[in-house]
């Protein structure tokens, strides 16, 4: 026997003999895996490497805007910059991040199931990302993309380049999303274990069905609008380019019906991963579990009526303007609703200070500030002014980093023992944190007072009364980098010598943590069954006091 | 306070009369959302000071919400948000909705400037925009290749700029100097280097300027419309040429004279009833579309016959041919619908 469900706090920490990692060896034992874990992992390889991808890119625009002029790199060579940064983060690296990695890793675990519904269908999951990132970035690099993440026409398609690869990368990718979508939802339908009732779920599946819900129905509409836009630049369709009878409004449309609530696909599984490591840092049960699981779905479905908010000085007319503002604002509810839940699971906690807590502190904090500025620019007066000026980028790098990859760095932080049975050292972990934490507030703050002072987004070159924020905003951003690095060393060194973790270092209730770290191929020895909350931290027989407030 | 919060938030001077507006509102949310955002923060961080760890395996009572919990975080934030909301609304619609005596501009957007010609007769530029202090100015924008977006961060006026179709937009600046106009919608290589200026004049030195400037379109060539020939004269003279050469007077009289297409005397801001039965109001979309798609909305009692005219009027000479109908006007004070052709050449039999 490999493991036990309940490790007592003194026994020796031990690292299982045989476990997913080492019970088939050989490239094709992982190439052609249908193992969930296995799976996860090599999304972790790919999204990594996609986000140093991305990563460089954005350092590149950074140094590129140090100076008002030219500084290090040509006009055309600045726009293909910020146009890879944009394809590269958001669709190859935040889309997949969470769901792909530990949505595959520790959702079934969570659940108490031996694999996901489809393991074969998961595995064509991947592949699709593999050939779609690969279609897509090599078209931006040969083709020289140069539209934006966006590719509004008919400057997308008008211009000499060759967006068509590009838009069919994006169009396999969506069908990686869908296919993982429509996985996850029949997973949790049907592989809960007995007991895992609904209401017993934890909050990180709940984030991962709102989510699927979301890829699975959204995600066609981008398809079909970059296949539409990709007809329209090879065979020549007026679509949306006016002068050919098109309208490129629609195009607007059609996008953003797709991308804002894809921003949900990328947030709702970094709340979901907050709600279930608050729960571990402080030992304490989730406050209003309830609440923040239906305000996951509520996010989905609200998420999805919203896009015109995209659009409030694109010519839309001033009654669609109002209807989408004043919807824009419900999400900021549900989202203030799970702020107020996070918060009141700290209160009478037993909290431990560690490097998953300094990233809680750091994400509460951008989390309000990013979706507040957000039900700000939704205030259609002020968005006039702040439309693709550096405050939205400010805006949405609060939600898309602030929140998004504090999620991905706490989920990383949580679940690395898991996933490799070894921990980091503690100590640099917080360091870095503190960095991240610091050089993120540095890097984004200026951006939001010169998009104030008036500094459109998509600049190469500006006036000189920007100089001052956007260097301020160059030194974080180096900061960030700098956090960045540091994580990378601890976590290699960490893969390869770091302490044998045991099997539940956290002392967590997550059903996850129920089996051996790393788990075995099969993931628990014996079947699962559930008979308490995941997130109650009471012991058993314990007189529980109860505080309603 | 005005000056301390604005000077805060590295907002540029207010030299409009929406910009006022805005910051005003602007103030109130981002004070709401540094207060929100802070005391997270800053809770999280004394509940981690009061409730630590401090002994290992601690156990921690079960914390549950009220109802009345409940309702105030639902009920807080909905609050505010629907107070700004009602406040932006309020303020927006007020910014879409431009008085009657605005001055026009005519703009137009391409990769990488700015072009402008007055309505009723005036000079065109490139790059800057004359306008007087303390008069509403109107801008009707159209763009001739890609998207762009019209923003002078001073005014606090931003609105994109489509080809196909026109957009509007209005200030009215309160302090003369000059202001930067940006694009802030990317259109490519030098999406960045698309500026322009505005200078804002005072009324009399701006009725100067304007009686200079026309004294001088007699013997200049202005080249501005570079797309349909040389622009010689005010836009109006220039629209007159085009309806002209085009042929567009064959079929629409300038006299009030039923003809084959509605008179083009007073049809601006007229009330027409179209074929569907619905009611439209001429204005400068609707004229604009009518050249290009002719046959979309046509008035009642009309043949769908006229030809389009897209790919054969640039942008500058379709604005050219609104402002020539604009300025078809009669003293009559009311706009009448148009009255029924008279002269139909799809029915022989109806030829006189």
């Amino acid at each position: 026997m490999t493991q036990q469900s309940q490790p007592s706090a003194d026994s020796p920490a031990v690292y299982p003999a045989v476990n997913y990692l080492n019970a088939d060896r050989g490239v094709k034992s992982w190439l052609l895996t249908l193992d969930h874990k296995r799976i996860g992992i090599m999304y972790f390889a790919s999204v990594l490497v996609m986000f140093l991808v991305g990563g460089i890119f954005a350092m590149a625009v950074r140094l590129e805007l140090l100076t008002p002029g030219p500084t290090i790199m040509g006009a055309n060579t600045y726009n293909r910059m910020f146009t890879l940064h944009g394809i590269v983060m958001i669709f190859l690296f935040m889309i997949p991040a969470i769901p792909g990695v530990f949505g595959n890793f520790c959702m079934p675990l969570m659940l108490g199931a031996k694999d996901v519904a489809f393991p074969r269908l998961n595995l064509l999951s991947l592949y699709l990302y593999w050939t779609g990132a690969i279609l897509a970035i090599s078209a931006i690099i040969f083709g020289g993309i140069d539209t934006g993440w966006t590719f509004y026409p008919p400057y997308s398609t008008t211009t000499p380049m060759t967006a068509f690869p590009a838009l069919v990368g994006i169009f396999i990718l969506g069908f990686s999303s869908i296919v993982t979508g429509l996985n996850f939802i029949v997973t949790i339908h049907t592989l809960r274990a007995p007991g895992m009732t609904w209401m017993r779920m934890q909050l990180f599946v709940w984030a991962i069905y709102a989510t699927s819900i979301i890829q699975v129905l959204a995600t066609p509409v981008i398809g079909l609008t970059v296949m539409l836009a990709g007809i329209e630049k090879v065979a020549g369709f007026g679509l949306f380019d006016s002068a050919k009878g098109g309208d490129p409004v629609l195009f607007q449309h059609f996008f953003w019906f797709y991308s804002h609530p894809a921003v949900y696909i990328m947030v709702l599984p970094s709340m979901g991963v907050v709600s279930d490591a608050i729960a571990a840092v402080a030992r304490k049960n989730v406050f209003g579990y309830q609440m923040i699981a239906y305000s996951s779905l509520g996010i989905a479905f609200v998420g999805f009526f919203a896009w015109g908010h995209h659009m409030f000085v694109s010519g839309q007319s001033p009654f669609d303007n109002g209807a989408f503002a004043v919807i824009s604002m419900f999400v900021g509810v549900f989202t203030a609703i799970k702020v107020f839940n996070w918060v009141g699971t700290l209160y009478r906690g037993a909290i431990a200070i560690n490097a998953m807590f300094v990233y809680i502190c750091g994400f509460l904090f951008f989390v309000v500030f990013g979706g507040m500025t957000g039900i700000a620019v939704a205030t259609i007066s002020l968005d006039i002014h702040w439309h693709d000026t550096y405050f939205v980028v400010a805006h949405f790098h609060f939600i898309m980093v602030g929140a998004v990859i504090m999620g991905f760095l706490i989920a990383i932080h949580y679940w690395f023992p898991k996933m490799f049975g070894r921990m980091y050292h503690e100590g640099w972990a917080m360091v870095s944190a503190s960095f991240i934490v610091l050089g993120f507030i540095a890097t984004f703050i200026p951006q939001f007072l010169v998009g104030n002072a008036g500094m459109p987004r998509r600049y190469y070159m500006y006036p000189e009364r920007f100089q001052a924020m956007n260097v301020a905003s160059t030194a974080g951003s180096s900061l960030l980098a700098f956090g960045f690095i540091i994580i990378a060393i601890y976590l290699i060194y960490a893969l390869v010598r770091g302490e044998i973790a045991g099997d539940n270092p956290w002392k967590s209730m997550g059903v996850e943590w129920q089996t051996t770290s790393p788990p075995d191929k099969h993931n628990f020895a014996k079947p699962v069954v559930i008979t308490k909350d995941p997130h109650s931290y009471q012991k058993p027989g314990e007189e529980v006091e109860h505080v309603v407030i | 306070m005005n000056e301390l919060m604005r000077n805060l938030l590295w907002l540029p001077p207010q030299a409009s009369t929406l910009a006022p507006k805005i910051d005003n509102l602007h103030y109130f949310v981002i004070t709401v959302t540094m207060a929100a955002s802070i005391l997270t923060g800053v809770l999280a961080f004394v509940f981690f000071f009061k409730y630590r760890e401090r002994h290992a395996g601690q156990s921690t009572p079960i914390v549950l919400p009220s109802v009345k919990f409940e309702i105030a975080v639902i009920g807080v934030p909905l609050f505010f948000f629907l107070l700004w909301f009602v406040q932006g609304f309020q303020d927006y619609i007020w910014y879409t909705t431009p008085p009657k005596n605005t001055m026009d501009v005519y703009v137009m957007g391409k990769k990488w400037m700015w072009k402008f010609s007055y309505a009723g007769g005036g000079p065109n530029a490139i790059g800057t925009l004359h306008v007087p202090a303390n008069r509403p100015v109107r801008l009707l924008m159209t763009s001739r290749d890609v998207l762009h977006s019209f923003y002078v961060p001073d005014f606090r006026v931003k609105q994109d700029v489509v080809p196909g179709r026109y957009t509007e937009t209005w200030f009215e600046a309160t302090m003369p100097g000059r202001y930067q106009i940006m694009c802030a919608e990317y259109c490519g290589t030098w999406h960045s280097q698309m500026w322009g200026e505005v200078v804002v004049m005072p009324g009399p030195e701006f009725d100067a300027w304007m009686v200079e400037q026309k004294a001088g379109l007699a013997e200049r060539v202005d080249t501005a419309g570079d797309d349909g020939g040389d622009m010689r004269g005010s836009i109006v003279e220039y629209g007159k040429k085009i309806a002209m050469t085009e042929g567009c007077v064959r079929c629409h009289s300038l006299d009030g004279q039923p003809h084959i297409g509605p008179t083009w005397l007073d049809l601006y801001q007229r009330r027409e009833t179209l074929e569907s039965g619905e009611a439209v109001i001429a204005d400068e979309a609707y004229l604009t579309d009518s050249m290009i798609d002719p046959r979309g909305k046509v008035v009642k009692g009309f043949k769908p016959i006229m030809p389009t005219y897209k790919g054969r009027l640039a942008a500058p000479e379709a604005a050219a041919l609104v402002e020539f109908i604009k300025s078809l006007r009669s003293t009559s004070l009311e706009n009448l619908p148009s009255k029924e052709a008279t002269y139909d050449p799809a029915k022989p039999t109806q030829r006189r």
